[in-house]
């Protein structure tokens, strides 16, 4: 079996990022590091963030640094990854690429202990760079300009210390003296050696300053100093004239001042109010404002609150340090101030947000300072704070993110043509339920009703040179509406439009007149108000129009085609003739290339399922050019020019292809490429959109051309990064379509359907999945699909939180206690985390829960009809009661039906030791037609039930290292079987037939079977390799897919002829009494396929997204995103995309250095995978490489892009 | 030194074993095994973002607080080390 995997979903989730300059000039960019994706984002005038690029770099990105030569424009990237390197990138603009500058070896690949790469500092004057591991190594390489002006990086210079730990590093600015940077070090080599523990006691952090002696290409320790036990984070303090240097050394609970040859100036961290006595305030991130005569930091901390940080100095003697407290964002990984007043917030879990600034906390608030810190027989004493609403920040803009995915099924609940992916992410008060569908989302300006069922809508300018439409035409079946565009939209009956008549088609024609074509004529009205009309011979009628802004061909009925051209007065003059040999079923005409007369082509599709281009130049003016068969009647032609490579922001620097798409009867579009020269048709591609035959629009998408075809759902085909994509839109079914463009709306869509006409914009290009999404209370951990109920049963659980109505009663106390007066919104029915709620004065979904003891846990069962994200029974559990497991389960007594398993842990505790005070499992039963759920009974087991499954009309649960078979009682469940050989803990079960699929946390899958004649469990089967399993899933009798804890995704396989013996083993004498080696089980599954993901991956599933299309694998990830696995059907394909895969690696190696085989072997050598999103890469290449990887593999690059194109749409 | 010295088994061991961290010996004790293990995997957890956020998640703590508590595990990670007999 060979698998293409590809990413559906790129990450979402954020691991750290910078903001720069990174495209020159005034713009402010931020790059984003997404595990292994780099992205450049940017703010644009609506303060809605956009990205620009985005380039899987095939390796672990662990941090980033921006730096600027002194003089220079523009930040370039520093990257820390995995690849034991250090690269350096400059993000080219015209080209809308990272360009690699420099990429320097100096250790082995891999997140290792002692290779560089987990920190990066810079020097504040862009002089040089300190890379940093997490023991023992730093480097320092120097950065130059040559002659050219180009970036020079010298050979490292090594600021080794072995035997100890590093916790951040940071450049020191001391503005044109020789660099210095500064690191958090402690020494564990005496901790080692003694015994008694008393080292361990007076282990001490440092503070040590390195200098890097430019004159003599040499560093040193240069200064080292103790620092407080809690520190964790540097963050560098302006000099060099604008400040008084230094560093600030966050410390939990404290953030202190620190430079060589200064005391110590230090302030507490303000606490909540409610926090435990036993929690520290931990800063997480960091950022500085600084401006020509100020500057400042704000700092959050692991709660979610922002403090701004200020000194007071005189002449570079620090006096005081300020702390005050400034606003409460979810809590990020980083957080980025840009100079254009905006702060973008990277959430570690969640929706990441941009904020503007409305004040810089002059405002007086809790503040601490250093002048008044006060030290008692107890320590500092803290100052306490309560948090409340944004005061100096107001969200603009969300940035969507899925991490973490918690779990994931893929089905069809709403009965749409594509199944929805359900996903729950996030994490406590942020946590939701989002339903995923493949296509891009609308959004809706306006619906109005029409009097009648329209048939098709236009859009007209007035003037070539007009900016915005000036009127929607509308045709029914015997009448035409036409409305105007202005600052509203009106039925007006000046406009010359015949209205007693159906139109078949209304555009501009020449520079400024307009053309209504009816059954019966053209009618053609000048810009002055003259009207010319030309009527069809005899009785025949106009069935059919092609036109473009200066030729127009109709087709008559019983198949002539007439020939117009736009001749230099405007007039519309009769060309030629041609009798086709039936009726025509569609035309198009391609649109007239940039400075040239007239378009040379014009497509004709007939009954007898073929398409004819012809052409329409002057000397051999209606002769057919080529002639393509189709398989079925073709409805619709339209032609499209595509510029699909890389290029400019997002444009092409290769010539245009001119492509010819045709909607089929059948609901196929049909896409060929056309010679632009002698119009012969080539390349052909097709594609299923829908049950309809598709019809197709040219619209303007970003100010390029772009389609729309309407079939059951609306697609649209357009260009986003270089890559052409034809995306379902999240829309309902549409009759006709049109661009629109008005003051308000510069790039819609005017569409019918019914009787409403619609007008609306298409959102976020790009993406693959749109989603909706519905709050949920605490961390969601597993839930189940009542496919026929069509509701969701979801278990949510939070370690160290308080329940609602403790929450709720802290709350009131709070406000009473600042006499607000306002009730909170008082009921715990009101406790979901309702997104944007504006009455709520301390929403949780942005404060975060408040903290409890760890031993404390809330947790909830929760039934949810999607369809209206409605919440239909919430039961909360009490007691420190949490939930880990449920299942569905019919008993065989049928007594109840369908009732509802749910695992549950009390009291439990994972530090310093795995403890709990005890397990129990509930069985519920559903009321109201599965709305509601009622106890039966609860059964205390000896462990976590981490697992249940159903199992021939008995309930299979996994509690810890036991697999126990149960049945229903009266009272309690009901123990019939089990089996103790379990190494650790089961984390997961699935049964098929009689075989027990087990997953072990630690030792991979256990084949188990149950002989229901001894009433036995046998392990008879297990894996060699100790897999850490995070998700499982059943593929077949003998084959299971799991991933583990280390971002790998794998298959194993029992050997055919051991399953057969197992199978054909009557007396079952075999099963019972083969022994394993090493107390293993007696057979081994084969590892079949092994992938690193390169994330952990938390859910699997087996599932088709596209109608008609065969199954793949998806998984969901930690990072949020989504990918899948496909299995190739034909050995050629495999070769084929082997092939590429392999010249794609030699060609285009990753962008961070990291090499993309070990990459993908990371654990285990990668094994029948071929990785599609480095294919996907190919399009992307310069086009000379293109050809050069074309040529090896004996085809055209268009063969290729095309392979690349199919395989995708087998997916999605 | 002879030059032939710098190639031999020991001296090579001894170079890996100074430049290489965790490097082991015919001698190694269980709990220096046990400590370079446990280091090495906290820094593989620290590296790993997803890693540590699956950590942070089944704690429920911050991510930035779940990286300072790995590090700060890194000193001692398996207790203070075994009285030892003077060999």
């Amino acid at each position: 079996m060979y698998l293409y995997s590809l990413t559906l979903q790129r990450a979402t989730g954020i691991v750290c990022a910078i903001n720069g300059n990174f495209s020159g000039g005034k713009t402010q960019e931020i790059v984003v590091a997404r595990g292994k994706v780099l992205d450049l984002l940017r703010p644009d005038e609506n303060g809605k963030i956009q990205t620009l690029l985005s380039v899987e770099i095939f390796g672990a990105i662990r941090s980033l640094a921006q730096f600027r030569l002194t003089g220079s424009q523009k930040d370039y990237i520093v990257v820390g990854s995995d690849s034991g390197r250090i690269v350096i990138l400059e993000y080219n603009k015209e080209k809308n690429v990272f360009d690699k500058i420099h990429q320097e070896t100096f250790g082995k690949s891999g997140c290792r202990r002692i290779v560089p790469g987990q920190y990066l500092a810079i020097d504040p004057k862009g002089r040089a760079v300190m890379v940093g591991a997490c023991e023992k190594q730093k480097l320092v390489y120097v950065l130059n300009r040559d002659t050219a002006a180009r970036l020079t990086i010298s050979s490292p210079l090594e600021a080794h210390k072995s035997h100890t730990i590093v916790y951040s590093i940071c450049g020191v600015d001391c503005g044109f003296d020789n660099p210095i940077f500064a690191a958090i070090e402690l020494d564990y080599s005496e901790v080692d050696q003694d015994s008694s523990g008393n080292a361990e006691k007076e282990a001490q952090k440092h503070l040590t300053f390195y200098e890097l002696d430019l004159g003599l290409n040499h560093v040193s320790r240069k200064w080292s100093d103790q620092v407080d036990n809690g520190a964790n984070l540097l963050v560098t303090v302006p000099g060099g004239g604008d400040g008084p240097s230094g560093v600030l050394v966050c410390a939990e609970n404290f953030v202190i001042y620190k430079n060589q040859g200064q005391a110590d100036v230090r302030a507490v961290i303000p606490r909540r109010v409610d926090l435990p006595a036993e929690r520290g305030v931990l800063i997480v991130s960091a950022a500085t404002h600084k401006q020509k005569s100020m500057f400042f930091f704000l700092l959050q901390t692991e709660y979610g609150d922002i403090f701004k940080v200020t000194l007071e100095h005189n002449n570079d003697l620090v006096s005081e340090l300020k702390i005050k407290y400034f606003d409460t964002i979810p809590v990020t990984t980083s957080i980025c101030v840009l100079k254009s007043g905006f702060l973008f917030a990277a959430s570690e879990f969640g929706n990441h947000s941009l904020y503007q600034f409305q004040a810089i906390g002059e405002d007086p608030d809790v503040e601490s300072s250093s002048a008044s810190l006060m030290e008692t027989e107890e320590g500092f004493q803290p100052l306490y704070f309560q948090p409340r609403k944004l005061k100096n920040l107001v969200r603009i803009d969300q940035v969507e993110s899925l991490m973490p995915i918690m779990d994931m099924k893929v089905s069809n609940l709403f009965e749409e043509e594509t199944p929805q992916i359900f996903t729950l992410c996030g994490r406590g008060p942020r946590s939701s339920l989002r339903i995923l569908r493949p296509g891009l989302a609308i959004s809706e300006m306006a619906v109005s009703e029409l009097p009648g069922v329209p048939s098709a809508v236009w859009t007209v300018k007035k003037n070539v040179t007009d900016e915005f439409d000036a009127y929607i035409v509308v045709s029914f079946a015997n009448a035409t509406l036409v409305l105007s565009i202005g600052e509203t939209v009106e039925e007006v009956s000046d406009s010359g439009f015949l209205d007693t008549t159906p139109s078949l088609a209304v555009s501009l024609i020449g520079d400024d007149s307009l053309m209504q074509v009816h059954p019966n004529g053209i009618r053609h009205i000048r810009e002055d108000g003259r009207i010319n009309e030309w009527r069809t011979p005899g009785k025949r009628t106009i069935v059919k129009v092609g036109s473009n802004r200066l030729q127009v061909v109709i087709a008559l009925s019983g198949g002539e085609l007439i020939y117009f051209e736009v001749d230099m007065t405007g007039q519309l003059m009769e060309v030629e003739k041609h009798e086709m040999s039936g009726d025509v079923a569609c035309l198009d005409i391609a649109p007239v290339p940039e400075g040239r007369q007239r378009s040379r082509f014009l497509a004709v599709g007939s009954y007898d399922n073929t398409i004819r281009i012809l052409s329409l130049d002057p000397d051999d003016c209606m002769q057919i050019l080529s002639v393509q068969s189709v398989s079925s009647i073709p409805e619709s032609l339209l032609f499209l020019e595509v510029q699909a490579s890389v290029g400019g922001e997002d444009g092409a620097d290769h010539p245009a292809n001119l492509f010819l798409n045709a909607g089929l009867r059948t609901g196929i579009l049909f896409r060929t490429v056309v010679d632009m020269v002698t119009g012969q048709l080539s390349d052909s591609r097709s594609r299923f959109l829908g049950l309809r035959a598709p019809k197709l629009f040219s619209i303007n998408i970003r100010g390029k051309h772009a389609m729309l075809c309407l079939s059951s759902r609306p697609w649209l085909g357009y260009i986003h990064q270089g890559h052409f994509l034809l995306t379902p839109l999240s829309y309902e079914t549409l009759e006709y379509a049109a661009s629109f463009s008005s003051d308000q709306c510069a790039e819609g869509v005017v569409a019918v359907a019914g009787s409403a006409l619609r007008v609306f914009t298409i959102e976020r290009l790009g993406e693959t999945f749109n989603e909706t999404v519905i709050p949920l209370r605490y961390t969601p951990r597993k839930f189940v699909v009542q496919v026929k109920r069509k509701l969701l049963v979801i278990i949510e659980s939070d370690q160290g939180a308080f329940t609602a109505e403790e929450r709720e009663g802290a709350k009131k106390e709070c406000f009473e206690a600042a006499e607000i007066g306002e009730n909170g919104n008082g009921n715990v029915d009101q406790m979901e985390n309702g997104g944007d709620n504006e009455d709520d004065p301390l929403s949780d979904e942005h404060y975060g829960y408040p903290k409890a003891e760890s031993d404390k846990w809330v947790s909830c069962i929760r039934v949810l009809d999607p369809k209206t994200a409605t919440t239909t029974c919430l039961l909360e559990l009490l007691d420190n009661e949490a939930a880990f497991s449920v299942c569905t389960v019919n008993f065989h007594d049928k007594e109840y039906g369908t009732l509802l398993a749910v695992g549950t842990a009390k009291g439990l505790q994972f530090w310093p030791k795995k403890s709990i005070t005890a397990g129990y499992i509930h069985i519920y039963r559903f009321l109201d037609d599965g709305k509601s759920l009622e106890l039966l009974h609860k059964t205390q087991v000896d462990g976590v039930p981490l697992a249940l499954c159903q199992f021939q009309g008995r309930l299979l649960a996994g509690i810890g290292s036991v697999l126990r078979l149960y049945d229903l009682g009266k009272k309690r469940l009901l123990r019939k079987c089990e089996n103790k050989l379990f190494p650790n803990t089961i984390v997961s079960i699935q049964t098929y037939r009689d075989r027990i699929y087990v997953g072990d946390i630690q030792e991979s899958f256990h084949y188990c079977k149950y002989r229901r004649d001894e009433n036995q469990l046998y392990i008879f089967a297990d894996d060699c390799v100790p897999r850490w399993l995070t998700a499982s899933f059943h593929i077949d009798f003998d084959t299971m897919a799991g991933a583990d804890k280390f971002g790998n995704v794998y298959f194993v396989r029992l050997p055919q002829d051991v399953s057969d013996e197992i199978e054909e083993d009557p007396t079952g004498g075999r099963i019972k009494w083969e022994q394993g080696k090493l107390n293993g089980a007696p057979n081994k599954v084969e590892e079949i396929v092994q992938f690193h993901v390169g994330d952990v991956v938390s859910c699997l599933q087996k599932a088709s997204l596209i109608p008609g299309g065969g199954e793949c694998i998806i998984y969901g990830t930690v990072m949020g995103s989504l990918g899948a696995l496909l299995a190739f059907t034909s050995r050629d394909d495999v070769d084929f995309f082997s092939h590429l895969e392999m010249y794609m690696r030699q060609e285009h190696p990753p962008l961070c250095g990291r090499d993309h085989m070990a990459y993908r072997s990371a654990y285990f050598p990668v094994k029948d995978v071929i990785d599609g999103d480095l294919c996907e890469q190919y399009p992307t290449l310069p086009m000379d490489l293109q050809r050069k990887i074309a040529d090896e593999l004996d085809r055209t690059p268009g063969e290729i892009l095309k392979k690349l194109e199919e395989i995708r749409n087998k997916i999605i | 030194m002879q030059a032939s010295d710098r190639f031999n088994i020991n001296s090579q061991l001894e170079h890996l074993q100074a430049k290489y961290v965790g490097t082991g010996h015919a001698d190694l004790h269980r709990y220096e095994w046990a400590v370079n293990i446990q280091r090495d995997s906290y820094a593989s957890y620290v590296g790993h973002y997803p890693i540590l956020s699956y950590f942070a998640l089944a704690e429920n703590e911050s991510i930035g607080r779940e990286r300072y508590n790995f590090m700060q595990r890194m000193l001692l990670p398996c207790g203070p080390p075994p009285e030892r007999e003077d060999d």
